[in-house]
């Protein structure tokens, strides 16, 4: 019995899930992909290409050649371990800063600098064709996500469907209401929450009062965890577990990535309004490429020629994306109209032809 | 007086609202030590403290929501949407809440609160970031919505939607926010709401417009001026409710009429403006009435947004040819 002699009818706990330490030691037995080396070397691999690539597109953006960019520097082992564990067949439902998840699925880096630059054309990409786009309106693709996991389950197709949004997002009704419907139906799908610990400047502890964001999943009614966002190994075992059990029918699960933004919110934003540099430097001890570098090296899996070879394959390949991106035509005024509608109403035609220059309206 | 930009003078009537009355309370994502992502808010809260310059969680509804609360507890909250197109989970709040409270309780309860939002594209933002759906929230009945599209009148307005016993929906141009530069007396000065604003006088064609399309009509009416067209240019201000007043005076003096918007032309709010000289002007009119609006199509990403908002050709051709017609 409880203070007053009420009786306590519930308890519940959340786990906190990491294997590799800051300086790359392992503190406790790794899960069984990670004795596969080539598979830690192309997690490696991805996040230093997303690295190399966000570098890029800053610089691209400085110069007036690409819009409003939102890096992922700090948060890369979220990215590419939550995608890492998916198959094609699943379903990503990404905010605006996954873009290590988008590369990791296939999508081509020019795709993504079009999406950037300001062409629609970005999001008719080469990942996997179901797959949605950005979101930019914060949390409102969680709805989508229990959506396509709805239809996943009324198919009876053993497919996931995977759902990226910051900690900020955790304070919108929209996750919340798909969580509790996810929950309700035993729906296959992993809502994963990337906590930077900033919400542009607003921090943590002004987004929610609860100790952890993972914990979220329990009024919900199924696993909320928490992980080590910087140990890339944690995130992939996590989402591995996750996703194999929503596939499994046994319904939704809710990731927390603990992490931290060590850049800008965006190329709009400056941090040090609002942010100590101190915490900043920190923090950079806990990012999460050098630790897996650091851990493959003591491994003996990764050489000084490893790191210098890759090096040289970011660059190439970061800067022929850049090109191709670059090299793109405009789109003509007129196609604003062509995917409007399946077929354009006749109402719009005359629109259509003042924006290509044909007459007026 | 200075020189100051648009958001400079939200910021002006900001503090000057805050400074004048204690039940003034600034709200929303980033307002804080952020100053908001525009900076409307910049200063304000080591002025006036974390209690009255409140940064919110991430969540739009709440954050109207809040204010219909504050407000009808006779605070007088001024809450910022960073951005157009998240105000959409608040649409709830404004119809069914904060625009009939009065209504429903029949004048026992009110809403004194402001909603700021930045309005319209050319920013080149991110998609969902340049709305202009002013037409949907001046369908809802018991809101005042306001644009300015000058500092002056940023300043002015904003203090009188602040001012307001009702509550009131405050679109900024972002396109102006630092584009706009003018002299602002900080006297604490509001100007009328619901009245439109004449800012050049014309015997041939009215052209009315609001917010950032100003720009482009004004300078519409100095290009007509130099063909020998003297186009009357008229500011809305507030779209809901509007100045009739003003729009039929100055139709019966010019009997033509070019109306100018950003926002898609279907249902926009020129096709309302259209129907009063239609209802009320008609014997008047030498020509019909002509929109240039916003294609009906989404706002385009950066690359291609300029092609969708009205530009001065566009509004030149449409004057021009109201005055050929007969
Ligand atoms: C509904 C909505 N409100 C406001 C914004 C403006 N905005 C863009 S990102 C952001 C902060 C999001 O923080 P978080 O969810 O923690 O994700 P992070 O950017 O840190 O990855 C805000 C307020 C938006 N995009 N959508």
């Amino acid at each position: 019995m409880a203070d007053g002699g009420l009786p306590v009818i519930a308890r519940f706990e959340v786990r906190h899930r990491n294997y590799l330490a800051p300086d790359g030691s392992i503190n406790r037995p790794l899960p069984a992909f990670a004795s596969d080396a080539s598979l830690l070397a192309s997690l490696y691999r991805a996040m230093v290409l997303l690295r190399n690539f966000d570098r890029k597109a800053v610089a691209l953006q400085r110069t007036g050649r690409l819009g409003t960019y939102a890096v992922s520097l700090g948060q890369e082992a979220v990215s590419v371990g939550i995608a890492s564990a998916m198959r094609d067949e699943d379903v990503l439902l990404p905010s605006y800063r996954d873009n290590g998840a988008l590369i990791w699925r296939g999508v081509k880096p020019e795709e993504i600098l079009l999406f950037w630059g300001g062409d629609e054309r970005g999001n008719h990409f080469s990942g996997p064709v179901q797959d949605f786009p950005f979101c930019v309106p914060v949390g409102s693709q969680a709805p989508h996500a229990a959506g396509v996991a709805y239809a996943f389950k009324l198919r009876k197709e053993p497919r996931v469907a995977v759902c990226m949004f910051g900690d900020g997002a955790t304070s919108k009704g929209d996750v919340y209401e798909a969580m509790n419907f996810a929950g309700v139906h035993k729906l296959p799908v992993v809502f994963v929450a990337t906590n930077n610990q900033w919400a542009i400047s607003v921090p943590l502890r002004l987004q929610t009062a609860s100790e952890t964001l993972a914990q979220k999943a329990i009024a919900a009614g199924f696993i909320g965890e928490q992980v080590d966002g910087s140990d890339v190994v944690a995130v992939r075992a996590a989402a591995e577990e996750a996703i194999c059990a929503a596939r499994d029918g046994q319904g939704p699960r809710f990731i927390e990535a603990l992490t931290y933004r060590l850049g800008d919110h965006t190329t709009s934003d400056d941090a040090s309004r609002y942010r100590p540099e101190a915490e900043v430097q920190a923090r950079w001890k806990e990012e999460p490429i050098a630790r897996l570098r650091a851990f493959l090296a003591g491994q003996k899996m990764w050489s000084k020629a490893d790191e210098e070879q890759l090096s040289a394959e970011c660059h190439e390949r970061v800067e022929a994306a850049v090109e191709r991106y670059l090299a793109t035509e405009p789109r003509r005024p007129e196609t604003m109209f062509d995917h409007l509608y399946a077929d354009l109403p006749e109402a719009y035609v005359a629109q259509r032809r003042q924006l290509a220059g044909e007459g007026d309206v | 007086m200075s020189e100051v930009t648009l958001v400079e003078a939200v910021n002006l009537a900001l503090a000057r609202a805050m400074e004048d009355d204690a039940d003034v309370v600034v709200l929303g994502e980033d307002v804080g030590i952020n100053g908001g992502v525009f900076r409307a808010t910049v200063g304000l809260q080591t002025r006036f403290g974390a209690e009255r310059v409140l940064d919110t969680p991430l969540a739009e509804l709440l954050i109207s929501g809040l204010c219909v609360g504050m407000a009808v507890q006779g605070l007088k909250p001024v809450g910022e949407i960073q951005f157009m197109g998240f105000l959409y989970p608040c649409i709830d709040q404004l119809v069914n809440h904060a625009s009939r409270i009065r209504n429903r309780t029949q004048g026992r309860l009110t809403c004194p609160m402001v909603l700021r939002t930045p309005h319209g594209a050319g920013i080149r933002a991110p998609e969902h970031h340049s709305e202009s759906t002013e037409a949907m929230l001046a369908h809802i009945p018991g809101l005042r919505v306001v644009i300015p599209s000058s500092p002056e009148r940023a300043y002015g307005l904003l203090l009188a939607a602040i001012r307001d016993p009702d509550p009131v929906v405050f679109l900024e141009p972002t396109r102006l926010y630092r584009a706009a530069k003018g002299e602002v007396e900080d006297n604490g000065e509001a100007l009328p709401l619901d009245v439109a604003f004449v800012l050049r006088e014309g015997r041939d064609v009215t052209l009315i417009s609001w917010g950032a399309m100003l720009k482009e009509t004004t300078a519409a009416a100095d290009a007509l001026a130099a063909e020998g067209i003297a186009a009357e240019v008229i500011d809305l201000a507030t779209l809901k409710p509007y100045d009739e007043v003003t729009v039929l005076g100055s139709i019966a003096k010019t009997g033509r009429c070019v109306i100018v918007h950003e926002a898609t032309r279907t249902g926009g709010f020129g096709a309302e403006i259209a129907a009063l000289i239609a209802e009320r002007g008609l014997t008047s009119l030498l020509a019909p009435v002509a929109r240039v609006t916003g294609y009906d199509t989404v706002i385009p990403m950066a690359r291609l947004e300029q092609h969708m908002m009205p530009s001065v050709g566009r509004i030149v051709t449409a004057a021009r040819k109201a005055c050929q017609f007969s």
